[in-house]
């Protein structure tokens, strides 16, 4: 069984389900991405996962733990962190101050991890002291994921984590992403950008109306034909 | 020597209480944009629960003297004012226990909660009534002036005096300290980070872990503080009367929004605009410009913009022209 695991979730915003017994699950040191067409449930799936959505079916598990039932705030507890897709960082505070609000539940001392992050992203520690809404896309992203590093999660959700950034920058953060997998942390990533999604991926999810169409390792969906004909554009 | 005059006659009438009235309307616009910050709405019950404050540093106050305690020559209102705070925070925690808590809860729109508040604010005005009346009440004992008018004319040898009130250096001393002690928390503190990351960005201050329950005690705490503290201030300086704290809430208001709804730092500076504002354009110029130009030329009206008596329709000119043409405050804060 994979370190963090949601199996068979249906459920949706009260309305309508919008995933229907989607399955997907993660190991530690693992990178798995979900790809699919806009409007797929993508986000709908990561939300289900961290338990900002009530579900009608389903089971989820940390570590063998089934943490089904407890409340966004108490998954973080558990080590799961997320990065939103949108406004994800605090706009109106350091960059500074949004990696210490990323450690609020540690009592320990964190400055180790401060340290740590800006040695992985060494540009937050140049601007530390600017505030978060003042950077340009790429650093924004650098500073959300710094954000949820902070807690030393041992499971990182990131949705979209390249959205609207340069080609250039892209490669950046998927390095920096790279990186962060090798401290063997679980990453589950939602990406639009899914060539060079599935080239870094260890595995990957097509989620196609909320249910699971196609998974795999990264080379496998890589090389599917029908895969490629329908997502990655022949 | 005519232009000395005229620099005193305008402290004297312009400068200084300006100075102190925008302090008080400076605490309670931090208030009022503290809880629209964090609890996302405009709380018309403020004006209220700065009388509600203040009322009860008068029975403090009333308390001390019966039983003969005093601060000499400073106001007992001093002395009973972190009493009076004390009641003002279980009142605050109590009505946001049983009113806007439910409302919290169920995702009310702000409209609703705003109208809550007005219901809020009638329920705190008549317990007001009930408890001590509607009455004008003096309650400032100790010095009155610092500086008096005619003192100043001998010890300067000038026509124009300059009075200093106590209750004026005491509001501007107090504004200092309690502010510097806020922004300091905010800026600095945990705590204080943790509430201005819930005011920047709701979801992403839960997914950090950050507990919506603590950021909305605090935030009515800090409220309550600052309601009884600027409540009592403007008591002692002018006098209590339960309506007065409702007419200021446009006044404060104002504030808040000229200084961008939801910036502290913002709201502060915004009293002194709107106090300042208010004085400036109130204040008849006659005598000043009397001084200064020559005798040919001096004015024979009474060279006022406006007459006191619409010193509200001040405020309420700039809340109107900031939320039309900068509705995010002229020291930037949220959009409305
Ligand atoms: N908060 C919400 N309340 C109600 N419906 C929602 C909500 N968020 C998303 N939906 C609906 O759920 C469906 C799936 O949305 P979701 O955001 O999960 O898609 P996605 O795969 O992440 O798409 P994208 O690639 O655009 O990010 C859509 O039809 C959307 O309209
Ligand atoms: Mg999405």
């Amino acid at each position: 069984m994979n370190y963090f695991s949601g199996e068979k979730m249906t459920g949706g915003y009260g309305g309508p389900d919008i995933i229907n017994s989607c399955t997907i699950s993660v190991d530690k040191g693992e990178i798995v991405t979900i790809l699919g067409p806009n409007g797929a449930g993508k986000s709908t799936a990561m939300k289900a996962l961290l338990g900002m959505l009530n579900l009608r079916e389903g089971k989820i598990t940390i570590n063998e733990k089934d943490i089904s039932n407890l409340s966004p705030q108490d998954r973080v507890k558990e080590g799961i962190s997320f990065v939103p897709q949108t406004r994800n960082v605090f706009t109106g505070m350091t960059v500074q101050e949004n990696l210490e609000m990323g450690a609020y539940l540690r009592d320990e001392n964190f400055q180790d991890t401060l340290n740590e992050i800006y040695g992985l992203f060494p540009v937050l520690k140049e601007k530390r002291n600017q505030l978060a809404g003042q950077l340009s896309g790429g650093q924004r992203q650098q500073v959300a994921l710094g954000r949820a590093l902070m807690i030393k999660p041992s499971v990182l959700m990131l949705d979209e984590p390249t959205a609207g950034v340069s080609p250039i920058v892209m490669d950046e953060l998927f390095n920096h992403i790279i990186k962060v997998r090798e401290t063997g942390v679980a990453i589950l990533m939602v990406e639009q950008n899914a060539r060079q999604a599935l080239s870094i991926a260890d595995r990957g999810y097509v989620l196609v109306t909320g249910e699971n169409k196609f998974s795999g390792s990264g080379k496998e969906l890589l090389n599917d034909p029908e895969v490629r004909r329908s997502f990655l554009g022949g | 020597m005519d232009f000395v005059n005229a620099i005193v006659l305008l402290s004297n009438f312009v400068i200084v209480p300006a100075l102190s009235y925008g302090s008080q309307l400076a605490l309670g616009a931090i208030g009022v944009t503290l809880i629209y910050g964090i609890l996302r709405f405009a709380n018309f019950a403020y004006g209220d629960l700065m009388a509600f404050g203040t009322m009860f540093a008068i029975l403090f106050t009333w308390f001390f003297q019966s039983i003969g305690i005093s601060l000499g020559v400073l106001p007992t209102a001093l002395l009973a004012i972190p009493f009076a705070i004390i009641i003002a925070i279980l009142f605050s925690l109590l009505i946001d226990k049983f009113v806007f808590s439910y409302y919290r809860i169920k995702k009310s729109p702000p409209v609703t909660l705003a109208m809550v508040s007005i219901g809020v604010m009638f329920v705190i005005n008549s317990i007001i009534r009930i408890i001590i009346g509607p009455f004008d009440r003096r309650f400032f004992d100790g010095e009155r002036f610092i500086i008096r008018a005619n003192e100043f004319k001998e010890m300067t040898g000038l026509n124009e005096g300059l009075a200093i009130k106590s209750t004026q250096v005491l509001t501007l001393f107090v504004t200092i300290v309690v502010a510097s002690i806020l922004f300091w928390f905010l800026n600095k503190t945990r705590t204080g980070k943790s509430m201005r990351a819930y005011s920047d960005n709701e979801d992403l201050a839960l997914l950090s872990g950050i507990s919506p329950e603590r950021v909305v005690m605090i935030t009515w705490i800090i409220a309550a503080i600052l309601a009884t503290i600027a409540g009592t201030l403007y008591g002692l300086d002018k006098s209590f009367k339960p309506f007065t704290y409702f007419n200021n809430l446009l006044p404060i208001f104002a504030a808040a929004i000229v200084g961008g709804i939801g910036n502290p730092l913002g709201a502060f500076l915004g009293g002194y605009v709107i106090a300042f504002s208010e004085i400036f354009i109130t204040y008849a110029y006659k005598k000043f410009f009397a001084y200064l130009l020559p005798e040919s030329l001096e004015p024979n009206s009474l060279i006022q913009l406006l007459s006191t008596d619409y010193k509200f329709a001040v405020s309420f000119s700039i809340l109107v022209i900031v939320l039309l043409f900068r509705p995010s405050g002229i020291f930037k804060g949220r959009v409305l």
